[in-house]
C-alpha cells in the first residue's frame, strides 16, 4: 500500500511553496540576465507570452484536473479578457486617468468579464459530459472569436456606437474614433504588460487555485469529479460548484488575456491566438505538465513555448520536431508499457528495493 | 412517530415493474433489514428513498416530513445518508478528506474565505479535522487518515463509506450490502460497529444484506422483497421462518 | 430560385462533411477516441492527388485511387505507431497524441510542399446540369459529390450489416472486452476502421478541393473540426447520424452565409450545434446513456 504522496496531501503546503519559489527564482534569474545583457531581444519578447500561457494553463488545469471537465474553449475566455480590458483601456486613454490605476482596473475588468462569460456559458454547457462538453466549449470559443471579428464600436461626442455590420453603419460624427474595428481589432493599446506584472498575475493565480483546492469548496469540486453520485448523496450542490470552478478557471484565462492584450499594440482575434488551436495548445501544456499539477502546467508552458525558439536554427524543421517530441513524450508518459518499463528501471527502485509495499 | 414511513411506493422502467406497492415503517433507533433475491428491487428502493429515482407513485415520510420526489441533495439535507453497493468513495482524495466532504453542509465557510485564508478558514478547518478524526476513530481508520482512499483494503473502504455517510449527520442511515466482500471476521467486526453506531449516534439504520448471519444477528425487523413486491415483513426470526421466504430463497 | 441553389450548395458541402464525419464517427465508436489528425489525413490525400496530377501528369482517377491507398496506409500506420500503445491510457492522453500527429502531418506537408496555397484542378469535368430553364445550375462537382456521398453511406451501412468484419466492428464498439472474449480480433478491427476512415478521407479531400480549389497544409483543419461537429451533431458513433449531421451542417453553413452574415457563418453553425446538444445531449440519433447506481 502506498501512502498518499506528499504532493497530494492536503496539509502539505510544501509543494505550493516550491512552486512559488520556482516562479520567483526564474523571475530573478531572468531579471539578472536581462540587466546583464545576456538575453537576446527575441527571448525577451517571449517573456510576457510565457507568463500569459502559464496563467491560462493554470486556469485550464483547474477545469481539467480538478473539475474533471475537458474544455477546448479557454482561448475564448482569454479572448474575452483581452478585448474587454483593451476596450476599457482604449476608452479611458483620452480621460487622462492614472496609467497604473487604469491598468489595474483593466486587469480586474478583463478577469471579471471572463468570469461572467464562464458562468453564463457554464450554465448550459456543464449539463453535458465528456466529449460533448469539450466540443460545445470549442464551439463557444469559436463563436466568441467570430462575433468579435464583426463587432464595430466607435465613439463620438454623442457617445458609444455599436454595430455588427460594418464601420459605416456606426454613423460616427466628425470627431468619431473607432475603438473596436471589426476584423482589424483594437489598435493603439498602450504597452503596459511587463514581465514583472506577468509574474505577479501568475503568482496570484497560483495562490487562488492552491487555496481553492485546499478549501471546503475545492473538496466539493473534486468530490464531483471523483464521483458525482456520491457527491450528491452527501448533499453537495453539483451545479453550484461546477459553475464556480468553471468560472474561476475562465477568470484566470481572462487575466492571461489581459496580459496578452496589453503586450501588443494591435489586438486582433485570429484563429492563431484565440481560436481552438490556442485552446488546444494550452491543453497540451496542461496534459504534458501533468493533469492536476499546476507547477507542471507552468513548466510545460515554458518549455514548449521556448522549444521552437531554441530549435530556430533548424528553420523549417522545428515545428516538425516539436510535433515528434510531443508524440514521443505522450507515449513515454502514458503508454502502459512505457510506465511499466520506467518503473522497472527507476532509480528509486534500484536504490531502495523495499520502498513500495505490495498489497 | 415513525422515523421512516413509506406508503405504496412504486416505479416502472420501460414496462418493467421494478418496485410495486412497497410499504414500510421503521421506528427511531431501529436496525431494520431489507433482504431478497438478486434483482428483487432492493437497491431500487434505496435509490427511490434517496431521490436518485423519482417514484411513479407513493409517499415517503422521514421523521414526519414528506420527502417524496425531492432531489438527492435535499433528501440528504433532510436526513438520509447512504452507502453504495459498488463502493463510491472519492478515490483520488485522502481518507480524511472523504469524511470532510461529508461534513460539507455542517461546517460552512465561503469560497472567498477559503481563497483568502481568513481566520474563519483556519478555525473551521480545524473543527472539521477534529470531527472527521472522531468519526474515523469509530471505524478504526484514524491511523490511515492520510492514505488515498482507493489504497485502503476493501473492508476499510466500506467502513469509510459509512463514516462519510455519518458525517452528513443523518437521521436515517441506508447501508447497501455493507458486508459484501468481507471475510467472516470482518463481518463480525462490522456487526459490532453497526450496533455501536446505532447506540452512540442514536441512529436508525436500514440495511440491504445477503449475509444471513449479519441479518439475523443485528436486524430487529425485516422486509423480504421478491419481484419488486413485499413478500414478508415483521420480526426477524418470524420472517426468516416464514415458509414463503424460505421458498423464495431456496427455490423449489 | 436562389434559395434552391443555396440549398443545393449546402447539400454538396454537407456531403463532404458527411464523408469526413464518417471517419470520426467510426473511429470514435470503436476506439472511443477523437482522432484529431483525421482532418490532416484529408489534406495529405489532396496533396497526393495534386502531386500525381501536376508533377507526374497522371490520370486523375488513377491519382485518386493511389491517394485512397496512400491515406489508408497512412491511417493504419498512425494508429499502430501513435494510438495503439495508448489504448489503455486516459482518453485525454490519446487526444493530445492525436493533436501531436495533426501537427506532425501539417508540418510535414509544410516542408515537402511549402506554405504557399496551391490551386487545385477539379478532377470532375462533368458538364453542369441546367434546370428550370437555365435558372438553376447544378455544377458537375455538386452532382458527383452528393452521389459519391450517398453511395459511400449506403455501402458502409450494408458492409456493417452484412459482412463479418462489419459485425466485428459493431461488437467492438458495443463492448471491446466482450468482443475479444467472443473471438473477435480487436486489433485487426480497429486497424480496419482506421483504414476505412482514412480511405474515405482521401475521397472527401479530393471532393473538397474540387469544390473549393485551394490547397495548403491547413486545408484539412477547419473542415475536420466542422465534420467532427457534424458527427457529434448527428450522434457520435452513428453512421446515419454522420450523414444527417453533415448535410444539416453544410446547409446551415451555406444558408447562414447567404442570408445572415458571411462572416458569422461559422458562429451560426456552432450555435446550432450548441442548441441541438442542449435539447438532445447525445445528438440527433445518439443513444441516451444512463449511469447505473
Amino acid at each position: 500500500m502506498k501512502k498518499l504522496n506528499i504532493k497530494n496531501m492536503k496539509k502539505s503546503t510544501k509543494s505550493n511553496f516550491i512552486t512559488y519559489a520556482m516562479v520567483i527564482l526564474v523571475f530573478a534569474v531572468v531579471q539578472f540576465m536581462v540587466s546583464g545583457g545576456m538575453m537576446s531581444s527575441l527571448m525577451q519578447g517571449l517573456l510576457v507570452p510565457l507568463c500569459t500561457y502559464s496563467i491560462v494553463a493554470v486556469g485550464l488545469n483547474l477545469c481539467v484536473g480538478y473539475l474533471g471537465e475537458l474544455s477546448l474553449g479557454h482561448a475564448g475566455f482569454m479572448c474575452v479578457g483581452a478585448f474587454s480590458s483593451a476596450f476599457f483601456t482604449k476608452y479611458m486613454v483620452p480621460s487622462g486617468m492614472n496609467e497604473t490605476l487604469r491598468f489595474l482596473l483593466a486587469i480586474v475588468i478583463g478577469t471579471l468579464v471572463a468570469a461572467a462569460f464562464g458562468y453564463l456559458i457554464g450554465i448550459p454547457v456543464l449539463r453535458l459530459r465528456g466529449d460533448y462538453l469539450a466540443i460545445v466549449t470549442l464551439a463557444f470559443g469559436e463563436i466568441i472569436k467570430n462575433v468579435i471579428n464583426v463587432m464595430y464600436v466607435g465613439r463620438d461626442s454623442a457617445g458609444l456606437h455599436l454595430s455588427f455590420k460594418d464601420k459605416a453603419s456606426l454613423n460616427l460624427g466628425e470627431d468619431g474614433e473607432m475603438i473596436v474595428d471589426g476584423a482589424k481589432g483594437i489598435t493603439g493599446t498602450p504597452h503596459q504588460s511587463t514581465f514583472l506584472i506577468g509574474v505577479i498575475i501568475l503568482l496570484i493565480s497560483l495562490v487562488v487555485v492552491f487555496h481553492l483546492v485546499n478549501s471546503r469548496s475545492g473538496r466539493a469540486i473534486m468530490a464531483i469529479r471523483d464521483n458525482r453520485i456520491a457527491a450528491e448523496s452527501v448533499g453537495i450542490n453539483i451545479t453550484k460548484y461546477k459553475l464556480m470552478a468553471f468560472s474561476i478557471s475562465a477568470a484566470i484565462a481572462g487575466a492571461g488575456g489581459v496580459l496578452y492584450a496589453h503586450n501588443l499594440s494591435t489586438l486582433i482575434a485570429l484563429p492563431a491566438n484565440f481560436g481552438y488551436n490556442m485552446s488546444i495548445m494550452i491543453l497540451v501544456f496542461v496534459v504534458l505538465g501533468g493533469i492536476g499539477s499546476f507547477r507542471g502546467s507552468i513548466i510545460a508552458a515554458v518549455v514548449l513555448t521556448m522549444l521552437p525558439e531554441v530549435l530556430r536554427g533548424l528553420a523549417d524543421y522545428r515545428m516538425l520536431i516539436y510535433a515528434i517530441v510531443l508524440i514521443i513524450m505522450m507515449l513515454f508518459n502514458w503508454a502502459p508499457k512505457a510506465i511499466e518499463w520506467r518503473q522497472r528501471f527507476s532509480l528509486k527502485r534500484l536504490f531502495h528495493k523495499n520502498t513500495e509495499e505490495v498489497q | 412517530m415513525a422515523m421512516l414511513e413509506v406508503k405504496n411506493l412504486g416505479i416502472s422502467f420501460g414496462g418493467l415493474r421494478a418496485v410495486d406497492g412497497f410499504e414500510v415503517q421503521i421506528e427511531k433507533g431501529q436496525l431494520y433489514g431489507l433482504i431478497g433475491p438478486n434483482g428483487a428491487g432492493k437497491t431500487t428502493i434505496f435509490n427511490l428513498l434517496t431521490g436518485v429515482y423519482k417514484p411513479d407513485e407513493g409517499l415517503i415520510r422521514l421523521d414526519g416530513e414528506e420527502i417524496t420526489g425531492k432531489s438527492t441533495i435535499d433528501i440528504n439535507k433532510a436526513g438520509i445518508a447512504r452507502t453504495f453497493q459498488n463502493i463510491r468513495l472519492f478515490k483520488d482524495q485522502s481518507v480524511l478528506d472523504n469524511v470532510k466532504i461529508g461534513l460539507h453542509n455542517h461546517y460552512k465557510y465561503s469560497t472567498m474565505t477559503g481563497i483568502l485564508r481568513l481566520p474563519k478558514y483556519r478555525k473551521m478547518e480545524k473543527e472539521m479535522d477534529e470531527r472527521a478524526r472522531e468519526l474515523l476513530k469509530v471505524f478504526e481508520l484514524e491511523e490511515k487518515e492520510n492514505y488515498l482512499s482507493s489504497n485502503l483494503p476493501y473492508g476499510e473502504q466500506r467502513k469509510l463509506e459509512i463514516a462519510r455517510a455519518l458525517a452528513t449527520e443523518p437521521k436515517l442511515l441506508l447501508l447497501d450490502e455493507p458486508a459484501a466482500g468481507m471475510n467472516p471476521n470482518e463481518t463480525k467486526e462490522l456487526m459490532d460497529t453497526i450496533r455501536f453506531v446505532r447506540d452512540k449516534f442514536d441512529m436508525t439504520v436500514l440495511l440491504i444484506e445477503h449475509d444471513m448471519k449479519l441479518v439475523s444477528g443485528i436486524c430487529e425487523e425485516l422486509t423480504v422483497l421478491n419481484f419488486g413486491q413485499v413478500l414478508a415483513q415483521g420480526e426477524t426470526s418470524q420472517v426468516l421462518n416464514n415458509p414463503e421466504v424460505i421458498k423464495a430463497y431456496l427455490g423449489e | 430560385m436562389s434559395f434552391i441553389s443555396y440549398l443545393v450548395n449546402g447539400i454538396s458541402l454537407g456531403s463532404i462533411y458527411a464523408i469526413i464525419a464518417l471517419g470520426y464517427t467510426m473511429v470514435y465508436g470503436i476506439a472511443k477516441m477523437l482522432n484529431f489528425a483525421h482532418g490532416d489525413v484529408i489534406m495529405i490525400g489532396c496533396y497526393f492527388v495534386f502531386t500525381m496530377m501536376t508533377s507526374m501528369n497522371m490520370n486523375p482517377w488513377i491519382s485518386l485511387l493511389a491517394a485512397i491507398a496512400g491515406c489508408t496506409i497512412l491511417g493504419v500506420l498512425i494508429e499502430k505507431i501513435a494510438y495503439k500503445p495508448l489504448r489503455k491510457a486516459t482518453p485525454l492522453a490519446v487526444l493530445i497524441t492525436a493533436i501531436g500527429v495533426s501537427y506532425f502531418l501539417q508540418n510535414l506537408a509544410l516542408i515537402i510542399f511549402g506554405a504557399d496555397t496551391k490551386s487545385f484542378t477539379s478532377i470532375v469535368n462533368m458538364e453542369p446540369v441546367r434546370l428550370a430553364e437555365g435558372k438553376l445550375v447544378i455544377s458537375g462537382v455538386t452532382i458527383v459529390t452528393v452521389s459519391v456521398c450517398l453511395v459511400i453511406i449506403l455501402a458502409l451501412m450494408a458492409f456493417i450489416k452484412k459482412s463479418k468484419s462489419g459485425q466485428a466492428m459493431l461488437a467492438v464498439s458495443e463492448d471491446k472486452d466482450a468482443a475479444q472474449l467472443m473471438g473477435v480480433n480487436v486489433n485487426r478491427t480497429i486497424s480496419l476502421t482506421f483504414a476505412i476512415g482514412s480511405g474515405l478521407a482521401a475521397i472527401a479531400g479530393v471532393l473538397l478541393c474540387s469544390a473549393y480549389p485551394t490547397l495548403s497544409p491547413y486545408t484539412g483543419s477547419m473542415p475536420g473540426i466542422k465534420a467532427f461537429t457534424a458527427a457529434v451533431f448527428g450522434g457520435i458513433g452513428s453512421i446515419p447520424g454522420a450523414f444527417i449531421g453533415g448535410i444539416l451542417l453544410g446547409v446551415i453553413e451555406i444558408l447562414g452565409r447567404a442570408y445572415i452574415s458571411s462572416q458569422l457563418s461559422d458562429a451560426i453553425v456552432f450555435a446550432v450545434l450548441i442548441l441541438v446538444l442542449l435539447i438532445k445531449p447525445t445528438g440527433i440519433l445518439g443513444k441516451p446513456v444512463h449511469e447505473k447506481v
